[in-house]
């Protein structure tokens, strides 16, 4: 039997939604706008293309894995799962749905500014009690996605992501 | 001229200059985010480590974007072309794979920070108009990949940046420190500005821009550098006393390098991750 990807590009999209970033567990694959595109090769093989987030990331190899076997449970049929990372488009922190920034949030990460170019000033508001009065600590936090900040009002550190924008 | 796929790739010629880039490429942020790796937990101050390691593993990410291109080409796998291919068939230029200072990263290092700043400065600099330059190349993925690591790089740039200026108009100790380093940097750094004996042929090829107009940028990016802090930029153009890394030729500090970083790799080259 042949299978056509619209008739499962929905399917997909359900499974994806199950995996997470492993470094924020509260945030989805799709959340973050990492889904790009997915193929059926041959009837039986389901191709997804995913953009990686920032290149050096450790967690691709573990997201890749989630991913085949989140979409492998979900849709038997499929012989095989591959995923590709592509980079014919890059991803940017635009990508991030709504949801996605509220997740962030509840894991005390503070989203990223919705539009943000080369050089702009990069203000971030606590994630915690909503206060303007924060500092950068460092640019290079945990993660290569994210940043360390510290709030003067609540007295809490937190993490913010990066802006990343086509540059 | 744009090339979609390594599938599109008919002329030898081209693909042959191609991979010679990317060879460059990889090699040099490669070797040069091992030596980065060498700094963990020996940085400065702890904010710094944090830093540090996040450049450099983005950096050595870098590295198997150009390695996977490779691959396409049908170079090999991006591992093997990591940690099994010889010295001698190396491309990065010498002065990145030089040791951070004296002693080794488990004997008594006694590296010289100095030495690091500017040696990240002028080459985050010279990557970025690589990669401003590699925006427009002609093979299609090599562009993609370009526009992917200039997101990253950007902050990579302005961490070396404010290190540089900072130290060298510090106090007099600082100066002095970072003057003898500029100079000796200085000398072998026009290894890294070089595009090797196919340079004029990537330039033909729209793969990337000319080399001299390239070089010209680098002396204005950092000559701003200079000027900020107040320094003077060195005069000429950069060097290559210690040899040509394009060309092949390499030091026994590389050897070291590669040696370190295979160790595991070479145990059991069969072994599944």
């Amino acid at each position: 039997m042949q299978h056509e990807v619209q008739q499962v590009r929905e399917e997909i999209l359900e499974a994806l939604k199950e995996v997470k970033d492993p470094e924020i567990p509260s945030v989805s694959v799709v959340e973050l706008g990492m889904f790009y595109d997915a193929q059926i090769e041959d009837g039986q093989v389901i191709v997804i293309k995913m953009l990686p987030t920032f290149t050096g990331c450790p967690a691709l190899d573990i997201i890749s894995r989630d991913i085949r076997l989140a979409v492998q449970s979900k849709i038997s049929w499929a012989e095989e799962v591959k995923v590709e990372f592509v980079f014919d488009e890059n991803w940017t922190t635009e990508r991030i749905s709504e949801e996605g920034r509220q997740n962030l949030k509840e894991y005390g990460i503070a989203p990223p500014p919705v539009k943000h170019k080369e050089g702009d000033p990069w203000h971030v508001d606590c994630p915690y009690c909503g206060s303007t009065y924060t500092t950068m600590e460092n640019i290079f936090g945990p993660a290569a996605c994210r940043s360390i900040l510290y709030c003067r009002s609540c007295k809490n550190p937190f993490e913010a992501m990066k802006p990343v924008s086509n540059i | 001229m744009s090339i979609k796929s390594a599938g599109e790739i008919t002329d030898q010629a081209y693909k042959q200059v191609l991979a010679e880039l990317l060879y460059q490429l990889g090699d040099d942020d490669f070797v040069l985010s091992f030596r980065g790796s060498e700094w963990l937990g020996l940085c400065p101050h702890i904010e710094e480590d944090v830093a540090f390691s996040s450049i450099t593993q983005n950096t050595m990410g870098h590295a198997t974007m150009y390695y996977k291109l490779l691959e396409e080409l049908g170079e090999g796998t991006a591992d093997e072309l990591a940690h099994a291919r010889p010295k001698e068939e190396r491309k990065n230029a010498v002065i990145l794979e030089e040791k951070n200072g004296e002693g080794g990263y488990m004997d008594e290092p006694r590296y010289d920070w100095a030495f690091t700043v500017v040696r990240n400065y002028f080459y985050e600099a010279a990557k970025k108009v690589r990669i401003d330059s590699l925006k427009q190349s002609s093979y299609s993925p090599l562009a993609n990949v370009a526009k992917s690591i200039g997101r990253e790089q950007y902050f990579h740039l302005k961490h070396w940046e404010v290190w540089f200026t900072q130290l060298l108009s510090s106090t007099p100790e600082a100066a002095e420190r970072m003057n003898i380093q500029v100079e000796r940097v200085w000398q072998d750094f026009g290894d890294v500005l070089s595009l090797g004996p196919s340079g004029e042929k990537m330039a033909e090829f729209e793969l990337i821009g000319d080399e001299k107009t390239l070089t010209e940028q680098w002396l204005k990016q950092v000559g701003s550098a200079f000027k900020a802090a107040g320094a003077v930029m060195p005069e000429g153009a950069p060097g290559a006393v210690s040899g040509n890394g394009r060309e092949g030729f390499h030091t026994e500090d590389l050897t070291q390098a590669l040696d370190t970083l295979g160790e595991v790799y070479n145990l059991d080259r069969a072994a599944a991750w």
